[in-house]
């Protein structure tokens, strides 16, 4: 946010596995981009200041805050976010287990947990529950607690329902 | 009610784990809350912020910012100058500041531009004349008359917002004839909701002389009432529409001024207009809770039965009402459940602040004086040498009773929830045993379970209406107004529904919060959701079972009394082969009429006393808790970690197991926060921290396992029994861990949050003063 000055800048991105290219301007932040260009607003904006988590996307598969990413410094990798990670139809192991581990409440911050745990579990298919509760240490709930999330990534690992 | 012998009935989807039935939404990305919204050709506005804490305004010079290309509107006060407030006795805010500002962050203007950008540069291009006023930011000095009173309405000169005075009984007598007594004066930061949304809000003023407005709210039939009363506009031209919300916790259930600009922004260009806040403008919005000291005095005999309470609570409003006068009653008449308190006297003030309004937030009210009560208890315990349950136990309050204050009590579960919790968490083996640095401890609590007064109405009306339609695609269409912010009554009232017509979940539709088309329910606060719109639903769901059973009636020639409903179908009950599917009676039904209609009202039955005030607290039900927290002290640095908490909690039934689990195990992490770290910082009227980094909530690492005991009995006037679990689960997890503290290091801390420096600094005033860490002190 808070743009307009300088010079425009060319983008290009493959989101989602679709190649993208758009005029920016150079301060455009990749959530911006995201959600007010590309219209994916399954990426949230809870803060703008990298403290919440709630805007996390991957760039080239690694957990990143969109919103303290210029998108002009990502141009040419691959990004994927919360509507890349969801199967065509249906539901990931991980989504599903949120679900149905009461993971979610008001889910504001659910996608964000979902980017960073889906790398969690592809990255350390097994992880103990102090490796879970690092790797989510960055993204904020106000609702769970983190006790049904931690449970639900521990699920999905485990394959149990 | 049934009789106490008889078995609990059991359902088929009640009181099981029913997961939330938009989770497939939010776990994709899906869900649509307020900023995922965007109409064709829509404006951002921004606001201009007050930088002073207290000022009058000589001038503000909008022209240069209105002449801005791509400027569409500059707002200043004296457009919408009616004052408007969530409380209709105390109306004491206006959507930009008139003639004066009042805090940090007060609102002087607003621009309505093209883009975030030109609306920013636009705001710096406002100038802003001002004489500063003296500021007031802490209560204590409003006590008394000021120079420049904060508000003209504040009693006599002061800032006092509000003052209670109530007495019952004969406290000086009983204090006069106890065995023994105790005083504990608290200090409480204050804390705030920390929600992952930003507040967000969409308006669209159409030709047609109607005003749409997406809102983040957990009101919206306040928002729609402010909307109306400050614009001018009736209420049937305004259409409030409710997204998803992300967590609210009592700080989107006030009508915010920014909800009022950005309507009238849209009045104002006839374009649509967003607004989207930063965490800096959520954090100086704030309307949590209250800063507040609070002094209690507790005068029990010799076998610990409690003879008197002598309260007195002094509570930092900040620049408005909000909630206050609700929260100055509170404070008081909140302190005394889950025990019986024959003699009370209560002295609260609320006073004015040149800060961030505070308001409600979880709990609202019952949370800091809980602690000072729960710790005074814990005392008196032990200085008695009375097991802390024990003394708990003999002072319960008996279901079916009236408290001195008038409060009906129906249902309590409150001893059933001390046995789980001492019980299951070993307590006697524990209680005094533990190595230095170890300890366990207990607090307990209530809560309303739904205010028994509408605020607004006069004549009363339901306080929840809910309707029903179900059409020849099987489908049951639901309408109400209720605000599922995500604590999950979107799915309790499918479920309710689905229950009682016997349907399957998913022919449940539960449509959007709209104005339009929602019959009223006046929102999520007060933990009222589950208690009113769980009654209006069951009531709706039979007037539909009963015209699916009248038709089925005519299909089987039974009468209707001899019909019953099971898993999608109608049968006899004494021949349960004789069977009408639910699609054959539903379109049996319809014959006539066409699409079924059914509906469904909840209006709280009258109780309370006839003095001032008596209606604050008097709510259909009451929540208990009983919590048991085990903490680990790291002696050296004053760090510690709750290790666990046993949750023993009186919802009455169990209607959905998982979403009060989760509201138990959220509000044990709000509490925690509350106790071990949250804190608005203030340097005089300045907010310090108002970000998420610097405003820390607990992280996964520090939260405690949980074990849940849900140990209540139906309530006999709950949907199904069942009651709250939403804001009770908070109060008990501050105590709980306070009083552990106790038990491990001999301190008992009485200034909130209590953070590992004063942990230090409370053993090393303890070992200089020559006392062990365990033994009576």
């Amino acid at each position: 946010m808070g743009e307009g000055m300088g010079e425009s800048t060319p983008v290009r991105l493959r989101v989602n596995g679709v190649t993208t290219a758009l005029v920016c301007p150079p301060e455009r932040i990749l959530l911006d981009l995201l959600r007010e260009d590309l219209n994916l607003t399954g990426t949230k904006r809870g803060c703008d200041l990298g403290t919440c988590g709630c805007c996390t996307v991957w760039v080239d598969g690694k957990p990143v805050l969109s919103c303290l990413t210029l998108a002009r410094l990502v141009s040419g990798r691959d990004i994927t976010t919360i509507e890349g990670v969801t199967p065509a139809s249906g539901l990931s192991d991980l989504q599903r287990a949120f679900v149905d581990h009461g993971a979610t409440q008001c889910g504001f911050c659910t996608p964000g947990f979902v980017m960073t745990a889906t790398a969690l579990l592809r990255d350390h298919p097994h992880p103990t529950k102090p490796e879970i509760e690092r790797a989510i240490a960055g993204n904020l709930c106000r609702c769970t607690g983190y006790i049904k999330i931690v449970e639900a990534v521990a699920a999905t690992a485990e394959g149990r329902p | 009610m049934a009789a106490p012998d008889a078995p609990a009935p059991t359902y088929r989807l009640i009181g099981t784990r029913i997961p939330y039935i938009e989770g497939p939404l939010k776990v994709t990305g899906r869900a649509e809350y307020t900023d995922d919204i965007k109409r064709s050709g829509q404006l951002i506005a921004r606001l201009l912020r007050s930088p002073w804490p207290h000022a009058r305004l000589r001038s503000i010079n909008v022209e240069k910012a209105r002449a801005m290309p791509g400027v569409a509107a500059v707002l200043t006060g004296e457009k919408y100058p009616t004052p408007f407030g969530v409380l209709p006795i105390t109306h004491d805010e206006t959507a930009i500041a008139v003639g004066k500002v009042r805090y940090i962050g007060d609102i002087l203007a607003a621009v309505a531009a093209s883009d975030e950008a030109t609306a920013d540069r636009a705001l710096e291009a406002i100038e802003v004349d001002i004489e500063p006023l003296p500021d007031y930011p802490e209560p204590q000095g409003g006590t008394i008359a000021v120079a420049e009173p904060i508000h003209a309405r504040g009693l006599n000169g002061t800032n006092i917002q509000k003052e209670v005075v109530q007495h019952f009984g004969d406290v000086d007598a009983a204090f006069a004839k106890a065995h023994a007594t105790v005083r504990v004066r608290g200090t409480f930061a204050g804390v705030t909701h920390a929600f992952t949304e930003p507040m967000a809000t969409i308006a669209e003023a159409t030709p047609d002389g109607r005003l749409t407005v997406w809102s983040a709210t957990q009101v919206p039939h306040y928002l729609h009432r402010a909307l109306s009363e400050v614009l001018g506009i009736p209420m049937h031209r305004i259409r409030v529409i409710k997204p998803e919300v992300g967590g609210g916790f009592g700080g989107k259930s006030d009508p915010l001024p920014h909800e009022i600009i950005c309507a009238a922004l849209s009045l104002e260009t006839g374009r649509p207009v967003k607004i989207l806040f930063d965490r800096e403008d959520v954090f100086v919005t704030n309307h949590g809770r209250h800063p507040t000291k609070n002094d209690v005095r507790i005068a029990v005999d010799a076998d610990g039965r409690i003879l008197a309470y002598d309260i007195e609570a002094l509570i930092d409003g900040g620049a408005w009402s909000s909630f206050g006068t609700v929260t100055t009653y509170y404070n008081g008449v909140l302190s005394m459940g889950p025990y019986r308190v024959p003699n009370f006297r209560y002295h609260g003030r609320r006073v004015y602040t040149t800060k961030p309004p505070s308001g409600a937030m979880r709990a609202h009210g019952g949370t800091n004086i809980r602690y000072s009560v729960e710790l005074a208890l814990d005392d008196l315990a032990e200085r008695l040498g009375i097991d802390p349950f024990d003394l708990r136990e003999r002072n319960a309050l008996p279901p079916h009773s009236t408290t001195v204050n008038q409060f009906r009590i129906t249902s309590t579960s409150f001893v059933k929830c001390l046995h789980a919790a001492r019980e299951r968490s070993g307590w006697d083996q524990k209680y005094r045993k533990l190595p230095y640095g170890k300890g366990v401890g207990l607090g307990c609590g209530f809560y309303i379970s739904g205010s028994n007064s509408p605020i607004h109405f006069t004549p009363k009306m339901p306080q929840c209406t809910v309707h029903l339609k179900a059409d020849m695609d099987g489908g049951i269409a639901v309408h109400c107004m209720q605000a599922d912010i995500g604590q999950g009554s979107n799915t309790l009232l499918a479920a309710i529904v689905a229950e009682v017509v016997g349907v399957d979940l998913d022919r449940v539709h539960i449509m959007r919060v709209d104005s339009d088309v929602s019959p009223v329910d006046i929102g999520s606060y007060s933990s009222r959701v589950t208690f009113m719109m769980g009654n209006a639903a069951r009531q709706a769901a039979e007037s539909l079972r009963d015209q699916l059973i009248r038709a089925a009636s005519r299909l089987t020639g039974y009468p209707p009394a001899q019909l019953e409903v099971a898993h999608e179908k109608i049968r006899v009950r004494h021949r349960p082969d004789i069977a009408v599917d639910y699609l054959a009676a539903l379109h049996a039904a319809m014959e006539r009429t066409g699409a079924l209609l059914a509906t469904g009202a909840y209006n709280s039955p009258p109780m309370g006393g006839d003095f001032k005030g008596a209606r604050a607290g008097t709510a259909p039900a009451y929540s208990f808790a009983a919590y048991v927290a085990q903490v680990d002290v790291d002696v050296e640095t004053g760090v510690y970690r709750v290790e666990k908490v046993w949750a023993a909690f009186d919802c009455g039934r169990v209607l959905n197991r998982l979403a009060v689990e989760g509201q138990i195990e959220g509000s044990i992490h709000m509490g925690l926060g509350q106790m071990m770290g949250e804190a608005m910082s203030y340097r005089g009227a300045r907010l310090m921290n108002p970000s998420l980094l610097d405003y820390k909530i607990p992280m996964p690492q520090q939260m405690p396992e949980v074990e849940c005991l849900l140990v209540g009995d139906d309530d006999p006037e709950g949907p199904f029994g069942g009651k709250e679990a939403g804001e009770g689960p908070l109060i008990a997890t501050l105590p709980a861990v306070g009083n552990a503290l106790h038990d491990a290091v001999g301190v008992r801390y009485h200034d909130l949050p209590v953070t590992p420096d004063k942990v230090l600094r409370g053993i090393e005033v303890r070992e200089q003063s020559g006392r062990a860490w365990k033994g009576v002190g």
